[in-house]
């Protein structure tokens, strides 16, 4: 199943979104993502991304984009508008997690949020030997130049759902190459769960 | 991306003409029937054979139909020469592009310096009040005449984007997109404010007589004075200041008030400019039409957009305080609402609400790969009417 031309975590995203969708993108960044699901899924997809250098290669691929804020360009979408709302890579960078969660699980049908799990070994032996923040291949950002507001683990999303009383539909865990299906929260670098209210 | 694309010779569209296309009459929105109604227009391009790469271009407060191109024996360029032309953002070579003067102008359409026929007289503050809706159905029957059932796309920034709007609202069967340039959905208090002023700068001109100048002297210094005032709004504090800073013009006359500081001079020579080709009366006219404007007509502007099928890029400009980028947004927040397919860009220029003329090579970015998608959409679903 493995196609060497897509990313994995675009691959595994793909696969869980059923064909002839409708998708809203948050923080969509150069729109790859969108346009694999326009072109694979034949969705009817829609972005929004904070970067205006990122809107001009969505336009560029033909795609629609919001220039704006994650945080504030939620609220203005009616209820249940698409059928999933995709957070990929950018769940950790938004102020208010909590909020825009809520919202994107108001707004869309179901959700799909990616994220770099902080609890993967290499991070965990980084700290416990050498005393430092972690650097690694889904955190590859030095402490002072990260745009990550928050650092989550995989075992800290599934607490944060149970609390919540979100309901995890799916959830693929996947390392730089393959998906990892033993000892998640240990051994993927990125979670990637399917989610509805 | 640098700004260093300036217009060359070679993808100039070179000498064009203004047209004329004459009515009888136009009923207004206030009732009143009006007429005969004359519109002057320019087209760049062909048009192809299923008429379907019009796009038409709206022009703002002081512009004109000569969008493009220069007239024959003259240098001066079309006012949105950089984007028209070939290999430009409306691509003359794949697009027929047209531009009208508006009802109420002075640039060749009717207006209010235009000969009443019922009294041989220009008609002064004779000529209705007219209103963007107007202007906009007036340039509704200039499609019509040339062909046109369905309109690529209608795009305008300022007041051009006060009629693209009012095409979205009143004539969505006939387009297939539209591309709303710094501009709002109807104008704030601020916005009226600015215009107000420039009206009672050229009321308060002693020439102004109630409108009938058009046989002495025109109110060129409240003309003038009205002019100033908008270029102050056209332009950002940043934008001056790098513009002229300071900077003292050269030695000269020595009266206390003479225009010292290089930003005066400009200001002056932009007024006495202005007065040169245009008129006071339509600058009355085509304010007021502005202030009125509400494209909502006093509902949600989403629930006006509701089921529109028609594709929207909304562009707006960081620094533009007069048409600021929270109107734009709430222009996308309705298309949001309507779930209307919209594209929504920010451009992080400095130049104010004049960005709209100058940021040339971020907009056609955004306008070429726009069009090249509704024009592929087009070719792929031969969708005439949605």
């Amino acid at each position: 199943m493995a196609r060497k031309d897509i990313q994995l975590d675009h691959e595994v995203i793909l696969d869980l979104i059923k064909p002839q969708s409708t998708v809203l993108d948050l923080g969509c960044g150069n729109g790859d993502l969108l346009y694999l699901l326009i072109k694979e899924k034949n969705a009817r997809a829609q972005g929004i991304e904070i970067d205006e250098q990122a809107i001009y290669k969505c336009v560029a691929k033909g795609l629609n984009v919001f220039h704006g804020d994650v945080d504030s360009g939620l609220a203005e979408f009616k209820e249940k508008s698409f059928d999933y709302v995709v957070l990929n890579q950018s769940l950790q960078q938004i102020l208010h997690v909590d909020k825009v969660l809520i919202d994107a699980l108001r707004v869309g049908k179901k959700v799909i949020v990616g994220f770099p799990n902080f609890a993967h070994f290499r991070s965990r032996l980084q700290m416990f030997f050498q005393g430092r923040t972690p650097v690694i291949g889904a955190l590859p950002y030095q402490w002072y130049e990260t745009p990550n507001l928050h650092f989550l683990s995989i075992s800290d999303f599934k607490n944060y759902c149970r609390i919540k009383g979100i309901n995890i539909e799916r959830s693929v865990c996947i390392g730089q190459l393959r998906r990892i299906n033993f000892l998640p929260n240990l051994f993927a670098q990125t979670g990637i769960f399917l989610i509805s209210k | 991306m640098n700004k260093e694309n300036k217009v060359t010779g070679s993808n100039s569209l070179g000498v064009v003409k203004t047209q004329s296309f004459s009515f009888d009459s136009l009923k207004l929105e206030s009732g009143e029937k009006f007429g005969p109604v004359s519109l002057a227009y320019e087209t760049y391009g062909s048009l192809n054979k299923d008429k379907s790469n019009a796009i038409l271009i709206t022009h703002a407060l002081s512009g004109d139909a000569h969008a493009a191109g220069v007239h024959e024996g003259q240098d001066n360029l079309g006012w949105w020469d950089e984007f028209i032309g070939p290999a430009k953002a409306f691509d003359t070579d794949k697009y027929f592009v047209i531009c009208s003067n508006i009802l109420g102008g002075c640039k060749g359409s009717t207006g209010p310096s235009s000969i009443n026929p019922k009294t041989g007289k220009p008609y002064a503050l004779d000529f209705p009040l007219v209103t963007i809706n107007d202007i906009v159905n007036a340039q509704k029957r200039l499609v019509d005449y040339l062909g046109i059932e369905k309109l690529l796309s209608v795009v305008g920034g300022s007041m051009g984007g006060q009629q693209v709007l009012s095409w979205l609202v009143n004539y969505p069967k006939n387009l297939r997109s539209v591309v709303p340039i710094a501009t709002t959905i109807k104008h704030s208090p601020q916005q009226i404010a600015f215009n107000e002023v420039g009206r009672q700068a050229i009321m308060a001109d002693s020439h102004w007589k109630g409108g009938n100048y058009y046989e002495a002297q025109a109110p060129s210094k409240g003309l003038a004075v009205a002019r100033m005032i908008g270029h102050i709004t056209y332009m950002s504090d940043k934008s001056m200041a790098e513009k002229f800073g300071r900077a003292k013009k050269g030695a000269g006359e020595h009266f206390k008030f003479t225009a010292d500081f290089e930003v005066e001079g400009y200001l002056r020579y932009r007024g006495d400019n202005f007065v040169k080709r245009f008129d006071a009366n339509s600058y009355l006219y085509i304010t007021k039409a502005m202030d009125n404007f509400d494209a909502s007509r006093g509902r949600r502007f989403e629930e006006v957009l509701e089921g529109t099928k028609v594709k929207v890029l909304v562009i707006s400009f960081k620094s533009d305080w007069l048409y600021p980028a929270y109107q734009s947004k709430e222009i996308v927040k309705a298309c949001k609402l309507a779930g209307v397919e919209t594209t929504y860009c920010e451009i992080a220029s400095t130049y104010g609400h004049d960005a709209f003329l100058l940021e040339v090579e971020e907009e056609t970015h955004l306008i070429r790969h726009f069009l090249k998608k509704m024009l592929y959409a087009y070719e792929v679903t031969g969708d005439y009417g949605a």
